[in-house]
């Protein structure tokens, strides 16, 4: 079984999925929902029994396949994950089947507007999993790209084709945004293409045989050369993740997307820009990276607290969850460039997390404006009376937003913190106010909508319904389970994290009382 | 009986879970399965607790590892490492007894009490939750797990004190305690941090067991931030906001989470982290300080509060403050500390069941000034509170007299200036005490009726409350009334805990006092205040509206303007700040990078036409164009 192919396979399942779905005819949107939702299922079958093969203690990358593709260039159709790759992929596969159950019926009505079909709503969702599933997947830089520009189109479409009323303005500023910062990457791409040219005979994209040769000191990149090609691969990155200041597409984007699209954009399509600094900026470039350290953290910490303010002054309840995105990035940023094991494994568990837990919580806005027809804080109240199991599911993805001890964002949350605090303290110890933001926005968005009297025009509000209820609960339950037992994911995490740090040449600092007993045995 | 420790937190956590997923289901036998899971935790521990009376010395403390939770191995030879594992050592097995057995009480008293709320499954689902949450904070044997619980009571609180969400200021109480909880939760996790960096680990025995290896600086500073932990949980000033609002929730609530059990999680803190404490004088000074400032400030709002509710949350803020004292006081006062929390534990629990009682029988009526002559219309109510207030207040030999004097001799035998005004602090605290505690009876259950009917025009009609809710009022009632002679015989307490906390330093009482002459002193203040509210209360009539009162007073029943303050110092500002940034962001930042992005496109007509219906073509164009400039790159290149 070593040699089928796992990666591949687990990408032309949606494939096929959405050519099947986008050639039914349009009056069959039942048909198309139930389709999708079937190769969805299967996709993460796929990815499923895959992690059920891949090796702990292995090489790093696993599930390789590499072949031929562009001659001229060496570009090779190059795949295999690591640790981190792998959990992003289970994760990506996990939220696909929920988003679909979750936005059954969210392209319904732009079918009977006659704008749009249900069943390229639902193809657009497999050929962006197809897409989300290459990127994570990918080894070969170039056609890492591809996928990292080629998923903008499905996101694009279904923001703009489903969205709400400011759609198009929201999805032309994702476009243009993700283009600018793709446009950066792509000429440090090419960059980087030359610059091995020159140094190890022949150009090559394969991001292990590069990696490799950074590490070894085989490509030598001049500094000045490597600064300038990390901040085109990171201006990419910090686009789409996004950090602060390039973050002002998300609240637009997020707040006119459909629930479920929001969930993909911004649950799994902004990871791969902490995932590609995780990998790429910090492992083709170890000194920049390191120059560049002060100024990333500078806008991580800022971001942190920036977004948890602006959450807490939001009065639509989707750019207040964009929001509190924007803080976690900036939080997942400083993780990965602490440069500590627990600030990088944290960083990575926290990419899943966050998933699940934004995922939770836009699905569940998404039911409760499905209810009203408005995305507005102040016309809701009191819906914990009518609707209580909303209601609560709605408060765990809250307090998993809020990384509540025991939830599994905390778990992550603490990582990233503790793994900052190893290397700049004071930076560590305003992160860790945000933590008094985080309950502010939560719980305040909570009291308003569900708790006190019922407002009017709510009285008719129906609890959640069992599609409902089966689409949100795989989230509660890995929340839940992730928060007591996050040992699986850390362990398949860790060896990568581990290889990162050796690669960038960065130690984990010793506690202050070893260091100390071991400076005194040197002194003796 | 080792192996069995995860069971203690393990029989409520699946209680909770029973309840909170079979939802409608279990409504019928909800309460019971909840008062069941409460006392099976209870009897494990009674077990556990008799299996450690068979053993000797350090064998009595049990460890249990169940599983590893945040492993992280990292590059060198310092792993992240936490793991899922009880401790079960002299000073938590007091917690658990307390937890599970006081817990068990006010489960049993809220069958009657909850008996017509059409949600009663869900609160006991909350109970179960919280005792969960509770035993894990006490059992862990590491800070990050103890976080968990600790954050976890945090929750149950949450949803205790807003349980009757639909009523605003239940929900915005709810959030306020969560809230200001945080700001000590930031204490917390610096602490924590602080101590991987220091000593690799943050597992109880490797952190108490190097401690000595570490600099006075930074002793201290996670000294300070297990303090600034302890005041958000136990209500400490300046975080002690919250405690006065949660009185919000449920009367059973109040009297297990905000009386007897979790308010008192700092005290365990400080005292369970005294190896950190002993070794930092600064620290323990603070801690002194917060707990003097926080037993008068409470017993001073305890004194203008006419809801009987709020004015135990004042006592309870101030009783905390002399359980926070004592811990700060170092090896003279850590067992004191816990022996005042198990005897406040049970007389602050009858207390509020009481209260409860009273609330049940007067249609929800908490103001005092509407009671009255109550003492003949609910005797077994009367009873047990009359004796939990003579335990409060001090009364030999009722429990609150050993455990409270002792508190007060710690006080003036820490010595030097402090010791005198930490001990006049303690003493005044005394007098305040009785006096407010008086009233709070005389204005309760003597005098007339000042009774007031309803909307309908109902007069209430006084009733002693169901045996489900007398029975664990008289239970509470023999502990206000024994544990503290019993805790004292042969000092049986001190030593019980010496293993945990050290041995006892023995400290010298300044100024020619000794033990007799200050326990005379201190009876002869409890007699001035109890005299003082005999004479403004009970020989006159108590108005049944209250007087304006002097500016103290005034100040009091607005908690000394602590909301006030946080109002104009935090709450307003950060409004002023987030509307500010919001409006930046929409027009300041997005704005720049949209005029950029005009600036580079050349015009600014193309955005605009951008906005207005040639998107689509317009973004193909752009994409196209990269697609080519893909092309064109690469083969000038090459």
């Amino acid at each position: 079984m070593s040699s089928f192919p796992w990666l591949t396979t687990m990408g032309v399942v949606p494939l096929v999925g959405s050519a099947l779905v986008a050639t039914l005819p349009k009056e069959r949107s039942a048909a198309a929902k139930k389709i999708a939702l079937t190769f969805s299922v299967a996709t993460f079958g796929v990815a499923a029994l895959m992690a059920t093969q891949f090796k702990k203690g292995g090489s790093r990358f696993q599930f390789t396949e590499s072949h031929q593709w562009i001659k001229a260039f060496n570009i090779n159709y190059g795949l295999g994950v690591d640790g981190i790759a792998l959990v992003l992929i289970l994760m990506t596969t996990v939220l696909m089947p929920v988003v679909m159950l979750a936005a059954w019926n969210d392209a319904d009505e732009a079918q009977a507007d006659g704008r749009r079909s249900v069943r390229a709503y639902f193809a657009l969702y497999l050929l962006l999993e197809t897409m989300m599933i290459g990127v994570f997947a990918a080894t070969d830089l170039f056609l890492f790209y591809v996928f990292f520009e080629a998923m903008l189109i499905p996101m694009y479409f279904l923001i703009g084709g489903f969205g709400g009323p400011q759609r198009s303005y929201a999805a032309v500023k994702f476009l243009l945004y993700s283009l600018f910062g793709g446009l950066f990457m792509l000429a440090a791409l090419i960059g980087l293409y030359v610059a091995s040219g020159k140094h190890l005979g022949t150009g090559t994209f394969d991001f292990n045989t590069l990696a490799n040769a950074v590490a070894s000191g085989q490509l030598g990149i001049s500094p000045g050369l490597s600064k300038a090609l990390f901040l085109g691969f990171f201006v990419a990155f910090a686009v789409k993740a996004p950090l602060f200041p390039f973050h002002t597409w998300l609240p637009d984007a997020a707040a006119e997307a459909t629930p479920g699209s929001a969930v993909l954009l911004v649950g799994v399509l902004d990871k791969v820009g902490t995932f590609g600094m995780l990998r790429y900026c910090l492992e083709l470039f170890p000194g920049a990276s390191k120059f560049f350290t002060p100024m990333v953290i500078g806008m991580a910490i800022v971001g942190t607290l920036y977004g948890a303010l602006l959450a807490i002054g939001q009065t639509d309840i989707k750019r207040l969850i964009a929001y509190t995105s924007i803080s976690h990035f900036g939080l997942i940023t400083l993780g990965v460039f602490a440069m500590t094991s627990a600030g990088q494994s944290g960083a990575s568990l926290y990419m899943v997390n966050h998933g699940l837990s934004t995922g939770a919580l836009f699905i569940v806005a998404g039911f409760l404006i499905s209810r009203r027809g408005s995305q507005l804080i102040d016309d809701y109240g009191g819906v914990n009376k009518v609707a209580p199991k909303l209601a609560g599911v709605f408060l765990i993805a809250g307090l998993s937003s809020l990384a509540l001890p025991g939830l599994s964002s905390f778990v992550s949350e603490f990582l990233v913190l503790v793994g900052t605090f190893e290397r700049y303290k004071a930076v560590a110890i305003v992160a860790t106010c945000a933590i008094i933001l985080a309950a502010l926005y939560v719980l305040w968005l909570y009291q308003r909508t569900m708790t006190g009297p019922l407002k009017a025009g709510l009285e008719g509000m129906k609890d959640l319904r069992a599609r409902e209820v089966v689409a949100v609960a795989p989230l509660i339950a890995l929340i839940i389970g992730l928060g007591f037992y996050p040992k699986p994911i850390l362990d398949v995490v860790n060896p990568s994290v581990k290889t990162t740090l050796q690669h960038v040449q960065k130690q984990d600092p010793a506690p202050a009382l070893n260091a100390q007993t071991s400076e005194k045995v040197d002194s003796k | 009986m080792e192996s069995l420790i995860w069971l203690v937190p393990g029989l409520p956590l699946f209680g909770a879970a029973i309840l909170l997923l079979g939802g409608k289901r279990t409504n019928a036998w909800g309460h019971l399965l909840g008062c069941l899971a409460a006392l099976g935790s209870f009897a494990l521990a009674a077990g556990l607790f008799f299996t450690m009376l068979g053993k000797h010395g350090a064998a009595r403390s049990m460890h249990q590892h169940l599983y590893s939770w945040v492993p992280v191995p990292g590059t060198g030879q310092h792993p992240f490492q936490a793991d899922v594992a009880f401790q079960l050592d002299q000073l938590s097995v007091v917690f658990i007894l307390l937890i599970t057995g006081v817990g068990s009480l006010i489960h049993i008293y809220s069958i009657g009490y909850m008996s017509h709320d059409p949600e009663r499954r869900k609160f006991f689902s909350y109970l179960n939750l919280f005792l969960a949450a509770m035993l894990i904070l006490v059992l862990a044997d590491n800070y990050l797990l103890l976080y968990v619980g600790w954050e976890g009571v945090g929750l149950a609180s949450y949803l205790l004190i807003g349980f009757w969400q639909a009523k605003p200021s239940a929900a915005a109480a709810a959030k306020k305690a969560f809230v200001v909880n945080r700001v000590g939760d930031v204490g917390l996790s610096i602490a924590i941090m602080l101590m991987f960096v220091t000593f690799g680990s943050f597992n109880f025995g490797t952190v108490f067991g190097t401690a000595g290896g570490a600099s006075k600086g930074t002793l201290t500073a996670i000294g300070i931030m297990l303090l600034l932990a302890a005041c958000g949980k136990s209500a400490q000033f300046p975080l002690q906001s919250w405690l006065g609002d949660a009185m919000e929730g449920p009367t059973p609530v109040s009297a297990l989470i905000h009386a007897a059990t979790m308010v008192t999680a700092g005290v365990y803190l400080i005292v369970r982290s005294h190896a950190i404490f002993d070794l930092s004088p600064t620290a323990r000074l603070l801690v002194t300080i917060v707990g003097a400032i926080t037993l008068l400030f409470g017993a001073i709002v305890g004194c203008a509060k006419d809801d009987i509710k709020k004015s135990l949350a004042g006592s309870t803020m101030s009783q905390i403050g002399y359980m926070i004292l004592a811990a700060g006081l170092g090896p003279i006062g850590y067992a004191f500390a816990i022996m005042h929390l198990v005897t406040h534990g049970f007389f602050k629990a009858g207390l509020f069941l009481g209260a409860g009682s009273v609330m049940h029988g007067m249609d929800d009526e908490v103001n005092m000034r509407h009671y009255g002559g109550l003492r003949k219309y609910m005797p077994i109510t009367f009873g047990t509170f009359f004796l939990g207030y003579l335990a409060i207040i001090g009364c030999p030999p009722f429990s609150g007299f050993y455990s409270k004097d002792k508190i007060i001799e710690a006080a003036f035998s820490k010595g030097g200036t402090s010791g005198w005004i930490l001990g006049g602090a303690a003493l005044l605290g005394a007098l305040i005490t009785a006096f407010y505690m008086t009233r709070m009876v005389i204005m309760t259950f003597f005098g007339e009726k000042r009774w007031v009917p309803d909307a309908e025009g109902h007069e209430p009609h006084p009733h002693e409350s169901p045996l489900s809710m007398g029975l664990p009022m008289l239970l509470l009632a023999v502990g206000s009334v024994a544990a503290g002679f019993l805790f004292s015989m042969n000092s049986a307490f001190v030593n019980w805990l010496e293993p945990v906390t050290g041995p006892r330093a023995e400290g010298k009482l300044p100024g020619g006092l000794n033990s007799t002459t200050l326990s005379i002193i201190t009876l002869a203040a409890v007699a001035v205040g109890v005299a003082i509210a005999v004479v403004k209360y009970g020989t006159g009539k108590v108005p049944a509206v209250a007087p304006r009162g002097s500016f103290i007073t005034v100040a009091a029943r607005k908690d000394l303007y602590g909301d006030a303050f946080n109002e104009a110092a935090l709450m307003r500002p950060g409004q002023y700040l987030t509307r500010t940034l919001v409006y930046t962001d929409n027009r300041g930042v997005d704005g720049a990078i949209n005029g950029l992005a005009a600036l580079v496109g050349g015009t600014s007509g193309r955005l605009r036409r951008l906005q207005t219906g040639f998107v689509r073509s317009y973004a193909l164009s752009m994409f196209g164009g990269a697609a080519a400039l893909v092309a064109a790159i690469l083969f000038a290149k090459l």
